[in-house]
């Protein structure tokens, strides 16, 4: 690792006035990724500041019928949380099965969301529930946010605040993990909310994405027979040795099948 | 750039100077010369290196040392209560030939009782296999962790650890 | 005999979990050294390129740079190249090709990880900071990466002294004698394996730390070595020329091995022939990429056999076809393992009477490739148990039936087998029979049907394997080419207290020999266990040994210490005459005592002991004062243990994932000291094997010779919930040339699960019409072949 300047934020404001000017700077959540990336020497910013003393950014919160999740909770707190296991279990679920539990006991939703690392699971969550991503400077909506490969709407700068979710009708997510890291080869998330159903995948592809002809043929029927003749096209799915993309591409309707059973018990 | 940190190890303040840089492991192995604490990969991984801060266990790999200020750490030389009693995880380790070349042990066992405590005392197999995820062991094919494991569960209990 | 509790046969608790346990083990990392200075080794990105010239000034100008030393250094200083110790002969007679291995590559790099350059800085950050500030100027070259096309015309050339990428073409068996006998065959087998090549990973990370004493000219490496006497004996007489007595070898705690910790390094090497130079200890540690991209790998074949029947399913004939990836530096044992130790055992538990095989070692621009838990014997056992569950499967004979038809029979032992190996006991039909109970074999077919109303395929698989090892008969050894005696050395040395220490050659990296050796001491000489000290791993204190691998510790090494023993009760007995005031061959010893047959006189070994230190009242002009004897033991043959796995799988054929729903494993280990350690190193081979099976597998770029499995990351590791839990047996028949009658235990799960997972996973997808599938079975690979097998069904 290279050295870099340390410096602890007490706040949103706080690590915002941190990193400005700082343009090789980079905020620390749970650090899960950018610890293990800068022992790898793939990354070197002159300055990390530590958002871990922002007691502004953790909390679990019910707010209109839904769920606010401040920035800084730990994937464990999700995934214990009698809030969110009573009002989104599939999200409980989800963050009860990122990584293993000491790094459930550092990792952060919003570390994990901002970095949209292609294999991450809380992407699809976001996209699938249809969340809003509340920053240090305004609200961006799940669709607008993810823009591929570790790229998001965020601007220099811009910290997410806390993400919220509505209470769907039905939700469940279900993931083929890679043998070897055990991150999302592929996880789909189904959800059904008063805006739709929608089907987000992760570690199929450079990014986060929805499967449309899935999501129409479940707003029909929501069953996993609906959905069991849909194809996901190969082009621009993830190919390495643990799995091609025509392997991905049948995981997607697998994956979505369970998901969709899942949700309808 | 050295910067100053001081934290609880194993009931007992300590201070040093460290780099921004330094991973707790390093600030406990080095600064501290505990060496009980492992580092078997570079990927965060193996497990080898988890300790307990603030309660929680967690790699010390993947944690700088300034992100351990003030933090009450624990590790495998503090498991113990005494220096000839051992911590009923401990124990079960020693009576099911749960380690064989003790690299991962530490890591291992400092996981398992976290894991005990957070499963409220109550494990069965699966759960156990589970939850050692994040925990690597070449030598014993976790047959014998696991079933030390489900055996320190009551003991931890019933000792009230 | 002492009573059960310590003695052989008892489930000890180990002694040495205590520290382990507490965080007090001390592995080579955690050594505490003065001033010390850290190593960094830079290394080669390119599978195969030219060195045109290397800049260190930048890096030499950075904080905390010591020196850096290039190929260029070590060839001034004339440091000798990394040997392999064993020399093969090629059919016509001729050695191996053996190519230089330069410590640091001089004008070439040969694989990804190749040593380049030496860094000694003041802290392991600032020696990897300024690493990266050397420039080197590589011209890259075509690498050969593809062991199936390694040996073809136009393949790159990994070293000129090899032409053609061949190391050696060797053979055994009469080849006209096998294709006489497939000829009148009823029924032929053929089968086509990769045996996929595996990256150890010990959990402790290779580490080197030196000393040189300049006063006395004596210096001291600290190595992660399972066994020290040997790489002190490499380095001294091989590589760096320094005067075995000046080189002291410490391998403390050390943190797994599996073979990957038997061979003498690069970075060990270095590491010892800086500090004079350097002035300052230097400690050096493998990151985990480091040690993906360097410790020597395993297996890696690739194989063609053919099995010859009669009508009834009697073997005939079996011949084998195999390419051997020796990598692209000999490492110490690498030539021994595709041959001695895979050839020799393919007779398994068989009486095929006809055996022959050829095979071909080829350089690749790969790492170094040698042996790793089993070492060629797991190799062969894929080979053997893969092709008669086919031939079953083909002839529609059940295949635990079609193994007892062929075993050798338990009355045919010594057996002499037609590729060299002479079995010295075994009965293997109890074996199979009871694995079949434990495994509930009969009820399998229900269990099939429930799985299939589920919609999972459910197959069960079995692997009978027979494996020679507790190296070895010196002689046989030196007749094959090995460069080295396989005996093994002890000293049990009283001390005027009556306690004891046991000082071993043998060397324990988890196998818990501290508590195994100690046991059979106690149970010996009637020494409570407590007052019993087993030390090991230190050539200074401890007697020359050949360590740890092989399956070798209790077989040679506790046989050694049986004859300490011997030693031991053969001189106390005069000591007790005198004392006694009888003659020695009226003098019994049991339970500790010395005893005058026939009478109620005895005296305790410890007065015994007292007296031969204190010698007021001493035999002295007939015997020397002291208890403190040593041994050598060198074994008649090597020891065979033997066994039946059957492995039960249930596969997802949606996903292609499997999982292993029961596993049982009845071995014959011979007399078994410790029934908890063995269990322990059963129960971790399998996980091995099981990892080789459905896991683990080393992937290089086949065009830039990259790693891409060169972390966790992409290497998968068996985690906990990757396996069940084993059903674990014995039978046993004491091997009848050791004193101790024991076999050996350490690599038999690893030996035989491959192909007893295989035979499962093939076995639950023959309803689909496949008969193989590529081992790693891993998700991918199994949707693959049933993806295969549903378009030819379509057809």
């Amino acid at each position: 690792m290279y050295d870099f300047a340390y410096h602890r934020a007490k706040s949103a404001a706080d690590a915002t006035a941190l990193l400005k000017g700082k343009s090789e700077g980079r905020a620390m959540a749970g650090g899960m990724t950018l610890i293990p990336t800068l022992k790898q020497r793939l990354a070197r910013p002159s300055d990390v500041v530590d958002l871990a003393g922002a007691k502004d950014l953790a909390g679990i919160k019910a707010e209109g019928g839904g769920l606010t999740i401040g920035a800084m909770t730990r994937h464990g707190a999700v995934a214990t949380s009698t809030e969110v296991k009573s009002t989104i279990p599939a999200l409980a679920s989800l963050a009860g099965h990122i990584g293993d539990p000491q790094v459930r006991n550092r990792g952060t939703i919003g570390g994990s969301v901002a970095n949209n690392d292609p294999a991450a699971d809380y992407p699809a969550a976001v996209l699938a529930l249809g969340a809003t991503i509340n920053t240090t400077t305004r609200k961006i909506a799940a669709d607008q946010f993810f823009k591929g490969l570790f790229e998001t709407a965020l601007g220099e700068g811009e910290l997410i605040t806390s993400i919220s979710f509505p209470k769907p009708e039905k939700a469940a997510y279900v993931k083929f993990p890679n043998p070897a890291s055990r991150y999302a080869m592929v996880g789909v998330f189904v959800a059904k909310t008063a805006g739709g159903v929608r089907v987000a995948v992760t570690g199929a592809g450079p990014g986060v994405f929805r499967v449309k002809a899935m999501e129409d043929a479940l707003a029909k029927n929501f069953s996993s027979a609906a959905i069991k003749d849909i194809k996901v096209p190969t082009d621009g799915l993830n190919s390495d040795i643990h799995g091609s993309a025509e392997y991905r591409a049948h995981l997607v309707g697998v994956m979505a099948r369970r998901a969709v059973d899942a949700a309808s018990k | 750039m050295s910067i100053s940190v001081s934290m609880t190890v194993n009931g007992k303040a300590v201070s040093g100077k460290v780099e921004a840089r330094t991973l707790l492991v390093q600030f406990l192995r080095e600064n501290l010369s505990m060496t009980g604490t492992h580092v078997g990969c570079d990927t965060s991984q193996c497990g080898a290196c988890v300790v307990h801060v603030d309660g929680q266990s967690v790699k010390s790999c993947t944690m700088l040392a300034v992100q351990a200020e003030g933090a009450k750490v624990m590790t495998i030389e503090g498991l113990a209560p005494s220096a000839d009693k051992l911590h009923p995880m401990q124990e079960a380790f020693r009576d099911n030939h749960a380690l064989q070349c003790g690299f991962c042990t530490p890591g291992m066992v400092m996981s398992a009782v976290d894991m005990v405590k957070r499963h409220n005392y109550q494990l069965d197999e699966a759960t156990v296999r589970r939850e050692l995820e994040g925990n690597l062991c070449r030598c014993t094919g976790y047959h014998n962790i696991v079933k030390a494991i489900l055996a320190a569960a009551p003991a931890m209990k019933a000792a009230g650890v | 005999m002492t009573a059960a509790p310590t003695g052989i046969g008892a489930r000890v608790k180990r002694t040495e979990d205590q520290r382990f346990l507490t965080g007090r083990g001390r592995y080579v990392d955690d050594l505490a050294l003065a001033r010390p200075t850290y190593a960094y080794f830079l290394r080669s990105p390119h599978a195969h390129a030219k060195i045109r010239s290397i800049d260190t000034a930048a890096a030499a100008a950075m904080p905390g740079v010591v020196r850096i030393f290039t190929g260029k250094d070590t060839a001034e200083a004339k440091v000798g190249s990394l040997i392999c110790g064993w020399v093969v002969k090629d059919k016509d007679g001729n050695p191996h090709k053996a190519p230089g291995h330069p410590p640091i590559a001089i004008d070439t790099v040969r694989y990804v990880g190749d040593t380049v350059a030496m860094v000694v800085a003041e802290t392991a950050s600032q020696a990897r900071d300024a690493a990266e500030a050397i420039k080197v100027d590589y011209q890259v070259q075509p690498a050969c990466v593809d062991l199936a096309r390694a040996l073809d015309k136009g393949a790159a050339q990994v070293h000129p002294e090899a032409p053609g990428n061949l190391c050696y073409d060797w053979e055994i068996g009469v080849k006209a004698d096998v294709e006489a006998a497939f000829a009148k065959a009823a029924h032929v087998t053929k089968l086509d394996l990769v045996n996929n090549r595996l990256i150890p990973n010990a959990m402790e990370p290779r580490a080197a730390a030196a000393d040189y004493d300049a006063g006395t000219g004596q210096y001291t490496l600290w190595s992660t070595s399972q066994n020290p006497h040997v790489l002190r004996l490499i380095l001294s007489a091989f590589v760096l020329g320094i005067p075995e007595h000046k080189l002291r070898v410490v391998a403390p705690d050390v943190g797994g091995g599996f073979g990957s910790k038997i061979f003498c390094y690069a970075d060990e090497t270095l590491v010892v022939w800086a500090a004079p130079r350097v002035g300052r200890p230097i400690k050096w540690t493998a990151e985990r990429n480091e040690s993906f991209q360097t410790d020597a790998h395993g297996r890696d074949h690739v194989t063609h056999a053919e099995l010859a029947l009669d009508k009834d399913g009697k073997f005939l004939a079996l011949k084998v076809e195999t390419i051997a990836n020796m990598g692209s530096y000999l490492s110490t044992f690498s030539t021994a393992v595709p041959t001695y130790l895979y050839a020799t055992l393919l007779a398994g538990q068989y009486t095929t009477p006809l055996i022959y095989a050829n095979v071909k070692a080829a350089f690749t621009h790969t790492a170094p490739v040698d042996a790793y838990r089993g070492a060629g014997r797991p190799e062969a056992t894929f080979v053997i148990e893969s092709i008669v569950s086919k031939a079953a499967a083909e002839l529609k004979i059940d295949p635990a039936e079609l193994r007892r038809r062929n075993f050798i029979p338990s009355t045919a032992f010594p057996y002499q087998t037609p590729v060299a190996l002479q079995y010295d006991s075994g009965n293997y039909p109890p074996i199979i029979d009871e694995a079949t109970k434990v495994s509930d074999y009969k009820g399998f077919e229900g269990r099939r049907a429930e799985a299939k109303s589920r919609g999972k395929l459910r197959g069960i698989g079995f692997s009978s394997y027979i494996e020679a090892c507790g190296l070895a008969p010196s002689q046989v050894i030196g007749q094959l080419g090995g460069g080295v005696g396989q005996w093994e050395a002890a000293q049990i040395r009283f001390n005027p207290t009556g306690n004891v220490q046991v000082l071993t050659g043998s060397h324990s990296h988890g196998q818990g020999h501290e508590t195994t050796f100690a046991q059979i001491v106690s149970d010996k000489l009637g020494v409570p266990l407590e007052q019993i000290e087993v030390v090991h791993g230190d050539t200074a204190t401890t007697p020359f040994g050949m360590g740890s691998y092989g399956s070798r510790s209790l077989a040679v090494g506790g046989s050694a210490i049986m004859k300490a023993a011997d030693k031991i009760i053969a001189k106390g007995k005069k000591i007790a005459a005198h004392l006694l005031e009888a003659s020695v061959a009226d003098i019994a010893f049991e339970n500790g005592t010395f005893k005058v047959a026939g009478t109620d006189k005895a005296v305790p070994l410890g007065q015994v002991v007292f007296a031969a230190y204190v010698p007021h009242n001493y035999p002295i002009t007939e015997v020397e004062p002291g208890m403190d004897e040593n041994a050598f033991y060198d074994p008649a043959n090597f020891v065979y243990p033997a066994g039946t796995q059957v492995c039960e799988v249930e596969i997802d054929p949606e996903t292609g994932t499997t999982e292993i729903v029961s596993f049982t494993a009845i071995d014959d280990f011979g007399n078994i000291i410790n029934p908890m350690i063995v269990e322990g190193q059963v129960h971790g081979g399998i996980v091995q094997g099981v990892g080789q099976a459905l896991l683990e597998n080393a992937v290089y770029d086949k065009s830039s010779g990259q790693l891409i499995s060169g972390s966790f990351m992409d290497y998968t590791m068996p985690r906990a919930d990757d396996v069940p839990s084993f059903k674990v047996g014995y039978k046993v028949t004491p091997c009848p040339h050791n004193p101790l009658g024991v076999k050996g235990c350490g690599e038999a799960g690893a030996i035989a699960a491959p192909a007893a997972v295989m035979n499962a996973v093939r076995d639950a997808l023959g309803p689909l019409g496949v008969r193989d599938v590529p081992m790693p079975a891993t998700p991918l690979a199994v949707w693959q072949t049933i993806q295969g097998a549903q378009r030819k069904a379509a057809e």
